[in-house]
């Protein structure tokens, strides 16, 4: 049986001992100064989500007092939510940051991506992302995954090459040995890099509410009109829905994961604070995958295949 | 299954105040070993229903009865289809008492680099026997991987005790051995658990059928082993990652060198040496992120400013004047092989050590080593994956380079190939295994350095 002691007895006993969330934050810190050490064109993918968000933070404080070595690279579906545009911009704008949008719906309008059946366009964003990565010449990409989400993630490592057609092969990955992350490349090749690698959905959230750090309103609790789909509650919007047989109402949702609007389904919640978010977490017997993403639903090796492709 | 008393809902509490714990754990599948992580996640109740139910799921398509929770680790399509795990994976899971980060590693042999990398950042290794078959050549190999790498704590899990009647014979026998075999080796704490991580006993609650065993469960042990070893016994490492210079009208004059302190503690007012160059001057001032400190120790990130203004770039090593590494081009280290092409005499490769990268040129491997029984084998020519073995690399630039058995993080390093970037080796400077032993040459050893074959 688990004794619950006192839970700060190490930290008090030793004087240089670092909690979990220290010791993630000094790692990702390190990471991030890795990929400005040795790399000429990094980017940071940022969607407005708490994952590209906290990673952003960590690059502010990873560069203090200098502004950021990095540019942002929005994928932009089209189907956002308001709210998380509006957040987007504002950030952008107060740490003079430079943002780059790679738009599927301009690659749609060309004819150069075709819309799915179904409406959801997840899948269409690895297309114009690795047309930006080619186009603006990204020998870095920072992305937000973390290994605890999905299981072919279980497997990807912090500095992840990747080929010229940006795909992803899990049988030839660098073995990756103690702080040593290998960035060497060849023209043409890009490395994903992974900071929050080994954070937790947990970790992502107390450390939001260690750091004060703001996020886009619909995280909290909010009345809004949803619809049920494939066990979800999906926001209605130009995309695609409600469709015949799909009923609008009114709930009391929050978003635990923030993506295009088509996929990302939201939880019924009176969490309305950060510690009230937390609590709901800790609680919940869901994935945030598998609640809120219909795209990883598909098959058992659905992210994997993705992942291949050249997907984040 | 049983369950502890404890919930996820419990670890909010004093989020600030959990440590992490990154740990690896060696074993086949026949020895239980995904048996026992999934019975951590499960009882830890870090795996959720979600979870739960595609593993049961694709359990039944296989056409077992019982979740197979090596599904659950078992992250790329090849591995479920061929029912192996090939690849390191990470599992995350947390008590309210510490955030675990798990390396899962596949245990045979031609996996040796994956249990390197898995122990390679891990601070606890957990080993597994099947009681019936007590300390198997497996089971050497990777005493002596943790031994090799030099992971602090190993525990030994003798598992499917339930299977020998929970005898304590069996269980006193096997950990004399190995506790012996892994103490030789240099692994500096070992602890023996009896189990059965099928029936649950000392996984996550004590056994009801061993009376005679008084130690912690595996859990119990996770939680409350040491995680840091006090860093004020180390002189202090700061391998420069990166120079901060904003050049704003707000810090016109503002120079940090950023990286992570790699061991040690560093005070303001320290004399320091820049290595390679010699260079002396003092800490001005430490900058964590957001605020000054007048202290730091490993492993954080900082910003240190010198007193002096002098040249120091990315791939310098900040040091104690007092206890400055020496400076080398000639490198001799215990090396894992990891590349599927081999390691050959002659070779041009690339040196990653900390921050900075230089070429090198391998001049002799000495001698290859079996794991199993740790024979030599003279001037075997080259190395192929997943084989130990001991070189000697001359670089191009100095390097201010520890011995592995003083640092990890500043005795390690990488081999790469520049025509592509492949990783081929993992190196660890100096001598391998434990200088303290004062046994006898091991069997097939051919000179007389102990174990430094």
């Amino acid at each position: 049986m688990t004794t619950v002691a006192s839970l700060s007895e190490e930290l008090d006993n030793n004087p240089y001992a670092l909690s979990h969330l220290d010791a993630l934050e000094s790692e990702a810190v390190h990471i991030f100064r890795e990929v400005a050490g040795e790399f000429e064109r990094p980017v940071i993918l940022f969607s407005g989500g708490k994952d590209s968000i906290v990673m952003l933070h960590l690059a502010l404080k990873a560069f203090a007092p200098a502004p950021v070595p990095f540019a942002l690279l929005h994928v932009d579906t089209g189907h956002n939510f308001p709210e998380v545009l509006d957040y987007r911009d504002r950030t952008v704008a107060r740490h003079g940051l430079r943002l780059h949008v790679a738009s599927v719906q301009d690659f749609i309008d060309r004819g150069e991506l075709r819309e799915r059946p179904d409406g959801t366009r997840n899948p269409l964003q690895t297309v114009p992302l690795l047309d930006a990565i080619e186009k603006n010449h990204f020998d870095a990409v920072f992305g937000g995954g973390r290994r605890d989400e999905e299981k072919a993630r279980a497997k990807e490592r912090v500095f992840s090459l990747r080929d010229e057609f940006g795909g992803w092969d899990p049988r030839r990955q660098r073995p990756e040995l103690w702080q040593l992350y290998n960035g060497r490349h060849s023209p043409g090749e890009h490395v994903r890099v992974f900071p929050l690698s080994n954070w937790t959905e947990l970790d992502v959230w107390q450390y939001i509410a260690r750091e004060k750090i703001e996020l886009p309103a619909i995280y909290y609790a909010h009345e809004r009109e949803v619809f049920a789909r494939s066990g979800m509650w999906l926001a209605p919007g130009e995309w695609g829905g409600p469709k015949d047989g799909e009923r609008l109402e009114v709930r009391q949702v929050r978003y635990r994961t923030v993506g295009d609007m088509s996929c990302t389904g939201a939880v019924e919640s009176d969490a309305n604070t950060i510690e009230a978010v937390i609590a709901e977490i800790a609680a919940s017997r869901l994935t945030e995958r598998g609640a809120t993403r219909a795209d990883d639903k598909l098959s058992e090796a659905a992210m994997e295949d993705r992942k291949r492709e050249g997907y984040f | 299954m049983s369950t502890t008393n404890t919930t996820r809902a419990d670890l909010t509490v004093d989020a600030g105040t959990t440590s992490l714990l990154r740990f690896a754990t060696a074993g086949s599948v026949d020895d239980g070993k995904s048996t026992l992580v999934g019975r951590l996640l499960h009882d830890s109740k870090s795996v959720l229903a979600d979870q739960l139910e595609a593993v049961e799921h694709a359990s039944r398509k296989r056409g077992q009865e019982a979740p197979d929770l090596a599904l659950l680790t078992d992250g790329l399509r090849a591995e479920r289809e061929q029912g192996i795990t090939i690849d390191v994976a990470y599992r995350y899971f947390a008590t309210p008492r510490r955030r675990f980060i798990l390396a899962d590693t596949p245990g045979h042999v031609q996996y040796t680099r994956n249990m390197v990398t898995g122990a390679s950042t891990a601070e606890l290794a957990v080993v597994l026997v099947d009681a019936r078959n007590g300390v198997v050549e497996q089971t050497r190999r990777h005493a002596a991987v943790a031994a090799l790498l030099r992971v602090p704590h190993v525990v030994l899990a003798v598992n499917k005790m339930d299977l020998v009647d929970y005898q304590e014979s069996v269980f006193a026998a096997i950990a004399e051995e190995f506790t012996a075999y892994a103490g030789s080796l240099g692994v500096p704490e070992i602890t023996a658990i009896p189990i059965s991580a099928l029936a649950g006993d000392n996984v996550v609650s004590p056994s009801a059928h061993m009376d005679w065993y008084g130690g912690p469960t595996v859990l119990e042990h996770l939680e409350t082993v040491p995680v840091v070893a006090d860093p004020s016994d180390d002189p202090a490492r700061f391998p420069v990652q990166y120079v901060i210079r904003p050049q704003t009208a707000e810090h016109p004059d503002y120079r940090g060198y950023a990286g992570q302190i790699a061991s040690g503690v560093l005070r303001v007012g320290d004399a320091v040496t820049v290595l390679p160059s010699g260079r002396t001057s003092t800490v001005e001032g430490i900058d964590t992120l957001g605020q000054s400190v007048d202290v730091a120790w490993a492993p954080q990130s900082v910003t240190l400013r010198l007193a002096d203004d002098i040249d120091v770039s990315r791939g310098d090593l900040i040091a104690p004047a007092a206890a400055a590494p020496s400076v080398t081009q000639d490198v001799e280290a215990t090396v894992c092989h990891v590349a599927d092409r081999p390691l050959a005499v002659g070779q041009r490769v690339l040196l990653k050590h900390t921050t900075r990268t230089v070429k090198a040129i391998v001049k002799e491997i000495p001698s290859r080593l079996t794991l199993d029984d740790l024979s030599q084998h003279p001037a075997p020519g080259e190395l192929v994956a997943n084989d130990i073995g001991r070189i000697v690399v001359r670089t191009a630039a100095p390097l201010a380079l520890d011995a592995y058995a003083d640092s990890r993080r500043t005795g390690s390093f990488l081999l790469i190939d520049p025509s592509d970037g492949t990783t081929l080796t993992a190196g660890m400077a100096g001598t391998a295994f434990t200088e303290a032993t004062a046994d006898p040459a091991p069997e097939g050893a051919t000179d007389d350095e102990g174990w430094d074959f």
